[in-house]
């Protein structure tokens, strides 16, 4: 078995007095594609967006237990929030590149790091751009507005930008879910590509996304983590009893 | 439209017991509810333009210098007027109480003031034809009042009245530049820090908190400016004229920043979440996501927002009146007085004559001002809705 990137143990998650996730325990191996499946309002996205602190934006939430990334506990309260989001970058599931060119799009993670150079700031978005399969189809216009691309363009420049301030790991909320069918199959070959260098983890709707390009599968009902294993192994001789009827198409 | 099916409530079911669709029916109510609606509308429009009309229309004598017919009787009207109260009994005694008060104040301002009115009234009241020479006197006036528009002199009241606006012009766009310099900048950081960074409970007292100021009297302001905003701000810069554009500007600026602060505010609130989330999630810390995400995204709103602010000092009387001093002088030093167009209308409106070139001035100032404001709201309509929105939204 591959080196863990993230380790939960035990994690319990409140949103006020509600619980939305109980006792989560995973591991999830690094430069590895980790999927997430289950019904909507299972809390996978709510577990997804609690791996960078996200969550810390919403009121009431309240989170127990332990997530450890590099075997460091994320919720200690030494840790800076603001690092931490380098490392552990986010795609979501509504593209929103910001009202800027998509040169500055771009820029805009490294500028905020302190790059000044213009130079190292043209090849960072020149290699986010084509590690982004995007490059080819906005090289001419890159100072124009990121809104006038089209909702693929977009979703592809938005992971981009996230790669351009190089993080370890990238988090994406059903990245393809807005996606015809096409703009989708672009995005999920990028996904294949990337986790050469990245460890990432995705939460899909779509089984057939989860089958095709994950390598770990983890089914999530009810705030409760069901069943985690090899996508293979998951899809094709599931050991529980729910999991076999989500993904065949029994419920959810 | 069937008026014969007056009755709404007529079954709408035909023999087969289906509703039937095919009989138009006419509805009272809707249809008096539109015209009365459309009827409104249309008196208010007509109402707002009359008033335009009627501004310009008494702005206009002064530029007729050559044949000017309309004016020259109209001014010999009012010249007749005079004339016929002069010869009624209580004429004299009030040519009297001028002669008094002209003999008393000898050496002051006042004394010129009153001095001329004498003079104009004892002209009238010398004989019934003088009101064809001083009609003629009245197109002299229009000429050289005309030529005195683009001095530097704001004297209307004098032997020789001079009307030079320029002055004005100055002083207001010289007032609107240090109010809005001092006003936007504070209305944009406050809005910024309500909408990014304060907490739920605290956005929910500071807003009312400033909206409220927005609708608090500017006489009030201005009674503030003139007793301690004006002495508080000459002990600290230590310049001579009390009352000068700086204090006025900065009082204006006070009654300007809670309508720049309420609608940024509305215009940051309003961009999208997902450009909070995104610039996080990329390792932006709160305020560098303020000010590189939000504020740019805001920049149509915000831009709104100031050109509102000008709009409300440009027009602003009562502290002009009371925190500028009133010299109409010309210069950019920001510690002299300054007279600014609106207050010109509010000073001198209860001493001109109806129908004189002092009152025609008036109006063309009063044109200026609408003038000036329409270019204004022309510009922020192009600019937002063509270049910044083009910029801004891709396309």
């Amino acid at each position: 078995m591959t080196v863990e990137k993230i380790l939960t143990e035990n994690m319990d998650l409140y949103y006020g007095a509600k619980q939305a996730l109980k006792k989560i325990s995973i591991k999830i191996p690094e430069k590895k594609v980790t999927a997430f499946i289950g019904p909507s309002g299972c809390g996978k996205s709510t577990f997804l967006r609690s791996l960078n602190r996200m969550n810390d934006l919403i009121d009431g939430v309240k989170i127990e237990g332990n997530i450890l990334i590099d075997g460091i506990n994320i919720y200690d309260h030494n840790i800076d929030v603001v690092t931490l989001r380098k490392k552990v970058g986010m795609v979501f599931q509504k593209s929103n590149p910001f009202a800027k060119s998509i040169y500055e799009n771009i820029a805009y993670g490294p500028r905020i790091n302190g790059l000044k150079d213009r130079k190292q700031l043209d090849e960072i978005v020149e290699t986010a751009l084509k590690n982004a399969a995007i490059w080819d189809e906005v090289k001419d216009r890159l100072g124009d507005s990121a809104l006038g691309l089209s909702g693929g363009q977009q979703q592809r420049l938005c992971i981009a930008r996230t790669l351009a301030v190089n993080p370890e790991i990238v988090l994406m909320d059903e990245p393809a879910s807005a996606l015809d069918p096409l703009s989708t199959s672009k995005i999920e070959e990028l996904i294949v590509q990337l986790k050469e260098n990245y460890t990432i983890v995705i939460v899909t709707h779509n089984m057939q996304q989860a089958a095709r390009i994950s390598d770990n599968t983890a089914f999530f009902y009810l705030g409760e983590l069901i069943e985690y294993d090899k996508t293979k192994k998951l899809f094709t001789n599931p050991d529980k009893k729910q999991t076999e009827d989500y993904i065949t198409g029994r419920f959810g | 439209m069937t008026k014969k099916t007056k009755k709404g409530k007529k079954s709408t079911e035909n023999s087969s017991g289906l509703i039937d669709i095919t009989q138009r029916k006419f509805r009272w109510s809707d249809y008096l509810a539109e015209k009365i609606i459309k009827g409104v509308a249309y008196l208010s429009i007509t109402i707002v333009v009359l008033i335009f009309i009627f501004v310009f229309r008494e702005s206009f004598p002064i530029f007729k210098t050559g044949k000017a017919p309309a004016k020259t009787e109209a001014s010999a009207e009012v010249q007749e007027t005079y004339g016929e109260v002069t010869d009624q009994s209580n004429a004299p005694e009030v040519q009297e109480t001028y002669g008094e008060v002209t003999d008393q104040s000898a050496d002051s301002n006042v004394q010129e003031t009153y001095g001329e009115v004498t003079d104009k009234s004892s002209q009238s009241a010398d004989s019934d034809k003088s009101y064809t020479v001083s009609a003629g006197s009245g197109f002299d006036d229009n000429r050289s009042a005309l030529k005195s528009l683009l001095t530097k002199d704001w004297v209307p009241v004098s032997e020789n009245p001079r009307y030079g606006i320029i002055a004005l012009i100055i002083g207001t766009f010289k007032i609107t530049v240090i109010s809005i310099l001092f006003a936007a900048p504070i209305a944009i950081l406050a809005a910024l820090y309500t909408a990014s960074f304060a907490s739920r409970r605290m956005k929910e007292i500071i807003k009312p908190t400033i909206e409220l100021l927005a609708g608090f009297p500017s006489v009030v302001i201005g009674f503030f400016a003139l007793m301690v905003l004006a002495s508080f701000l000459q002990s600290m810069f230590h310049y001579d004229t009390r009352l000068n554009s700086f204090v006025g500007g900065i009082a204006m600026g006070i009654a300007a920043i809670p309508i720049i602060f309420t609608i940024t505010e509305d215009a940051l609130t309003a961009v999208p979440k997902t450009f909070n989330e995104a610039s996080l999630a990329l390792g932006a810390s709160k305020w560098q996501t303020a000010f590189f995400v939000i504020l740019p995204a805001a920049t149509p709103g915000i831009f709104a927002a100031v050109l509102l602010g000008i709009g409300r000092v440009f027009g602003e009387t009562m502290i002009a009146l009371m925190a500028t001093g009133n010299a109409a002088l010309m210069g950019l030093n920001p510690f002299e007085s300054v007279r600014t167009l609106a207050a010109t209308i509010g000073a001198e409106m209860a001493e001109v004559v109806f129908g004189d070139t002092h009152y025609n001035v008036l109006f063309l100032i009063g044109s200026l001002l609408f003038i000036f404001t329409f270019i204004l709201n022309a510009i922020a309509e192009f600019y937002v809705k063509g270049k910044l929105m083009k910029r801004i939204q891709g396309k």
